[in-house]
């Protein structure tokens, strides 16, 4: 086969699609490909892999913390397990899922044959992949599986000075420096590309205040994540520096010192958490629209206030910090700029409500994990106002609370909406629907398994109860709550096994859907399912922000309204 | 039809509202210290108006969530497809000014009187001046055991912290001034007052005036290595005489009894005295806590076990017994050493 | 199948989009920023700080030459830029040349003094407080001369082997892009290093 699509389900390649010579090349387009379809799909498929991985590792925490004093995991084994799934889930799920989807669909969206630079994208995926392997040779490298090995057992933040020689003279924190380092150069790469191609491939017609919003939110994220890698990046160098040089950037007998790392690495690290939300957001953006039968409801208010949360959440990363002894000066200010952050978020919450009022709302399952996603992502901002306010962050930081309140981000919002997104956009990618009927399956298990396990989350922590224990007292009346959000957990795990068997199922067996099962309006679904390898047979024109929905009603198109 | 109106019952506030109730109930109307160390049953001034602060802004937030929960609820319902083959489409709104004005502005107020409020409660807390009354201890933190010195009586106190009862009318706090000697730890004791880290280099300060005795739990609430869970934390409240018996006891020199003179041997001769202080003797080691007066502790090993003659034993054979990976080695002592070693420290109240 | 709309606005306007060159070339300058900043923070909140050893008032002098070849460099690579989009290949291959000789000046240079702290002063980057931030902030930007200096020699040869035409002046002036950032971020550090700090 010489062009680098991938075997469409039922295609006539079949005859000789599985001699020897043609799977090894069928592999190898995937390996030397340059294309930013197969690269998006390759993504995902690293993005899904690790969120299995990183699952699998929430549920061993949630066994280990089922009752006091349990010996499933000795300390040791547990500090790896808990630090490796932050690492996992922020680095090779959360930082994969946004380029997964911003490669495959925003050449599509801008009516471009490719991203700006093939070559880069495939070079930073690549380092990403190799970046995450590099992460997880640490379980096996050094000493071996025993006792986990040299994983990483600092917690995902890795404070120095406990990262220090003195503290961890192992090679867990080295491990940990360098493959985010290298996955580090892969985002970078990554970024450029989302963003060269957003401002300088589009289509004729598609100016700026047309692009639609899932690639103003995407570049948005590409955006800040240039600004936020670096540093992380810098500390790490800097930590390495310390622990391989002799340096003293965090060594406080020589002058260094501690509160610096914390420093550096939450003005890395709070962007970081908007980087992995904001494409979340786009998914929404163009789900909630279509599936509620209306225009995006005031389109520059929601450019203006993605771009408004990237800016701001520049400037609250000591919030993470409240108790690490700043002046009364320096948390006052941290507190205003936070909850600063919360008015563009919420502008973009009563943005989606609005898309939703006056709608035909159909729930398909997408629209199902976007609804799910809007109630949650309220609460999420709820519970970070409170987070926000620093005399009670004194007693929730820190806690089980602010572990419910991230979760509640990174799985009610995140989760759910790349949930969404794999349920639209999958007929794109393959040509077939995923099961509706194991979808709403997916759905209401996962939804359920979330509320019970985050919701009461929220309660040991208000009881005092702190983060990264491998055990806990049997005296602090944590046990109950902690056996029920590990239920929780076991029932989430359920959903994502149905969630994976319904990928691989509708593969092979799914109804076939066309180039636009869903009647959306945006320039991907004007091309066959799945795309040929050129993307549009001609360059397409646009005269307004929903190309199709002009085509589709010619008598009532948006230009007239835009 | 039942799935929507399931969805509607999990996005209804009522539910939200009644999880959160049922818990603060069960722990808010108790009184002095107990067992779940919940911030919701607050003994002292910081930790009293932190839990003031959290129920103006629960409350807020709850008409918040209320409010927009409701509008949710209500659109699901109201503007869902009826009927599968309804393919027309609703009226395209493509936005309003005056909405997005509206509901720029109303968070942007709300956004004000939040802050201006948490803002006066910072200054409150972390500027309080320090009256002439005030008892100061210095806390330094360890991996993995707590240090507590008072200056004023010249007293090295572990793991269990001794303050004196503040009386609201005139108020007896105790001001701490955290330090690290090796991690970032955290001090955190729910009931008394918010969390305040405890740096290497870098001296944090914060202060409680507990109202009601007893005996008040929390933990280390930093990530600080491998035995973090287990850096417990005690706070005893005195009465004034039970404090002032406390502070004279601490500071004896050890007890000095001859029947124990080969467990000291022992003690003295098996490198224990490089780690370990007994005041009055030659043991001046400061790696490890002060043993001078180990048995008037309830718990050995930061509240990792109880205290007594057994638990202490085994912790002197094998110490990965309690807290598998503290820093303290198992000294590979003979039972009879052992024997003897853990008759003398019993001796030392 | 293509999407084409009906197009029903009357003037052709050319359809512009920025360079994507240039704009990659912009936001490879925004994530080094953002790294160099760390780096600058921490040398400045370092000053002062480091409790022995050499100081910078003792062992710094100030590297005038060596930051006068820096920043000419700039300036010839203007002129070479000037000289390609007209298409004068000659003349462009020159003040390459230049450019890349006096950067790698600047090199020997940093060189010649790391020699002299190292051996005569005794400040490492594992000394003090001072020897790591200053070798880590220097030596960040060094790195970045030395990269850039590997991409003006590939030029360069491409230019000596006849390979080099006017329409390359586009790519020339994204990498003159990349070059004039080092020479700007050069006057950030020398400024925290040898003016603020000493």
């Amino acid at each position: 086969m010489a062009d680098s699509t991938y075997p469409i389900p039922g295609s006539v390649e079949a005859p000789h699609r599985w001699s020897q010579a043609a799977v090894l090349e069928w592999l190898n387009s995937w390996v030397i490909t340059v294309d930013h379809k197969k690269l998006g799909i390759l993504y995902m498929l690293y993005a899904v892999f690790f969120l299995l991985v990183g699952g699998a590792e929430a549920i061993a925490i949630r066994i280990q913390l089922l009752y006091p004093h349990m010996h499933f995991m000795s300390p040791q084994v547990f500090n790896r397990i808990f630090t490796m799934h932050g690492n996992t889930m922020v680095f090779l799920f959360g930082m994969t899922y946004i380029f997964g989807f911003a490669n495959y669909l925003v050449p599509l969206m801008v009516g471009a044959r490719d991203m700006a630079f093939p070559r880069l994208n495939a070079f930073s995926f690549w380092l990403t992949f190799f970046g995450g392997l590099l992460l997880y040779y640490s379980f096996i490298g050094g000493g071996g599986l025993y006792g986990a090995g040299n994983a990483p057992d600092v917690m995902w933040w890795a404070y120095a000075p406990l990262t220090e020689r003195a503290f961890s003279p192992g090679h867990a924190p080295d491990y940990w420096a360098l493959s985010l380092i290298v996955t580090g150069f892969g985002t970078i790469g990554a970024s450029i590309n989302v963003i060269a191609t957003a401002f300088c491939m589009r289509c004729k017609g598609m100016t700026l205040m047309r692009l639609p919003v899932f690639v103003w939110v995407n570049a948005t994220a590409s955006g800040l994540a240039l600004i936020t890698i670096t540093p992380l990046t810098a500390a790490q160098v800097m930590l390495l520096i310390d622990r391989y040089l002799g340096g003293h950037f965090f060594d406080t007998q020589a002058g260094g010192s501690a509160m610096i790392w914390a420093h550096f690495f939450w003005i890395f690290g709070h962007p970081e958490v908007y980087v992995l939300v904001l494409p979340a957001f786009a998914i929404a953006n163009e789900v909630i629209p279509v599936f509620s039968r209306k225009a995006i409801f005031g389109y520059p208010a929601v450019v203006a206030a993605s771009v408004g949360i990237a800016f701001v959440s520049l400037g609250v990363w000591a919030h993470h910090m409240f108790t690490i002894g700043m002046t009364s000066v320096g948390n006052a200010f941290f507190v205003l700029s936070t909850m600063l952050v919360g008015i563009p978020t919420s502008i973009k919450i009563f943005n989606w409500l609005g898309t939703m009022w006056g709608g035909k709302i159909r729930f398909a399952t997408p629209m199902l994990f976007c609804t799910a996603f809007v109630v949650q992502f309220l609460l999420a901002g709820l519970t970070g106002i409170m987070l926000s306010v620093a005399p009670w962050n004194w007693q929730l930081h820190n806690s089980y609370f602010v572990i419910a309140h991230f979760h509640y981000v990174l799985v009610g919002a995140i989760a759910f909406c790349v949930f969404a997104g794999i349920y639209y956009w999958y007929p794109k990618v393959t040509g077939r629907m995923l099961s509706e009927k194991l979808g709403k399956w997916h759905f209401w298990l996962f939804f359920i398994g979330f509320h019970v396990t985050f919701d009461v989350m929220h309660i040991p922590g208000l009881l005092g109860m702190p983060r990264s224990i491998y055990t806990y007292e049997a005296d602090r009346g944590w046990t109950g709550w902690n056996q029920i959000v590990s239920i929780g957990g076991l029932i989430q795990g359920i959903a994502v096994l149905i969630f994976a068997v319904n990928l691989i199922w509708s593969y092979f067996k799914g109804k076939e859907a066309g180039n636009d099962p869903w009647d959306a309006w945006t320039l991907e679904w004007a091309t066959p399912s799945p795309p040929p390898a050129y993307n549009f047979a001609t360059d397409p024109v646009v005269t307004s922000r929903r190309p199709l929905w002009d085509i589709k009603h010619p008598d009532d198109p948006d230009w007239k309204y835009e | 039809m039942l799935a929507k109106w399931l969805k509607c019952v999990f996005l209804s506030a009522k539910n939200w509202c009644l999880l959160l109730a049922l818990f603060i109930w069960h722990t808010a109307f108790a009184e002095g210290p107990q067992s779940t160390p919940s911030i919701y049953a607050p003994a002292s001034t910081p930790a009293q108006s932190i839990y003031d602060l959290s129920l103006f802004v629960l409350t807020i937030t709850g008409a918040i969530f209320v409010t927009v929960g409701g509008v949710l609820a209500f659109v699901v319902f109201r503007f869902r497809q009826r009927g599968e083959d309804d393919t027309t489409e609703p009226a395209q709104i493509y936005g309003s000014t005056q909405v997005e004005l509206a509901w720029t502005v109303i968070p942007i107020l709300i956004v004000v009187v939040l802050f201006l409020t948490t803002a006066r409660m910072i200054f409150a807390i972390q500027d309080a001046p320090q009256p002439k009354s005030a008892l100061d201890v210095t806390v330094v933190g360890h991996q993995f055991w707590w240090e507590f010195n008072y200056p004023k009586y010249g007293i090295h106190a572990v793991n269990e912290l001794h303050v004196p009862l503040s009386d609201p009318q005139s108020p007896t706090p105790t001001y701490l001034k955290l330090l690290s000697a090796d991690v970032i730890h955290s001090f955190w004791v729910p009931q008394l007052a918010g969390k305040t880290d405890l740096l290497p280099n870098n001296v944090n300060d914060m202060w409680i005036d507990p109202h009601h005795t007893g005996m008040y739990v929390g933990q280390c609430a930093q990530f600080c290595g491998v035995q973090h869970a287990k850096m417990l934390l005690r706070v005893y409240v005195d009465t004034p005489q039970q404090f002032e018996a406390w502070v004279k006891n601490q500071q004896q020199k050890a007890v000095e009894d001859e029947s124990v003179a080969t467990g000291r041997h022992v003690f003295e001769t098996q490198s224990c005295m490089n780690c370990h202080t007994i005041q009055g003797t030659a043991a001046t080691g400061r790696f490890g806590p002060d043993l001078t007066h180990l048995m008037s502790r309830d718990t050995l090993a930061s509240g990792a076990m109880a205290n007594n003659k057994d638990n202490l034993r085994e912790w002197i054979r094998h110490p990965d017994t309690f807290k598998e990976g503290s820093l303290m080695p198992a000294m590979q002592l003979n039972d009879q050493q052992l024997d003897q070693v853990t008759a003398y420290l019993a001796t030392l109240k | 199948m293509s999407a084409a709309a009906v197009v029903h606005s009357t003037a052709e306007q050319p359809w512009v989009q920025p360079s994507k060159g240039r704009v990659a070339m912009f936001c490879l300058i925004i994530a080094e920023s953002a790294i160099f900043t760390i780096f600058v923070v921490a040398y400045i909140y370092n000053i002062g700080r480091s409790l022995y050893g050499p100081t910078p008032q003792q062992v710094l002098d100030v590297p005038i030459f060596n930051s006068i070849m820096l920043l000419s460099s700039s300036l010839t690579i203007w002129l070479a830029e000037r000289y390609i989009e007209h298409g004068n290949v000659k003349a462009f291959g020159l003040w390459w040349a230049l450019t890349f000789l006096l950067g790698a000046g600047f090199l020997v240079g940093t060189g010649i003094e790391w020699h002299k702290l190292i051996y005569e002063d005794g400040l490492t980057i594992s000394t003090n407080l001072f020897g790591t931030t200053f070798y880590s902030l220097v030596g960040l930007h060094a790195s970045h001369v030395i990269i850039g200096l590997c991409m003006l020699l590939l030029v360069l040869l491409f230019t000596i082997t006849g390979h080099v035409a006017k329409e390359h002046a586009e790519r020339i002036q994204v990498l003159a892009l990349y070059w004039h950032f080092v020479d700007a971020v050069w006057i950030v550090v020398f400024t925290v290093v040898y003016i603020i700090g000493r």
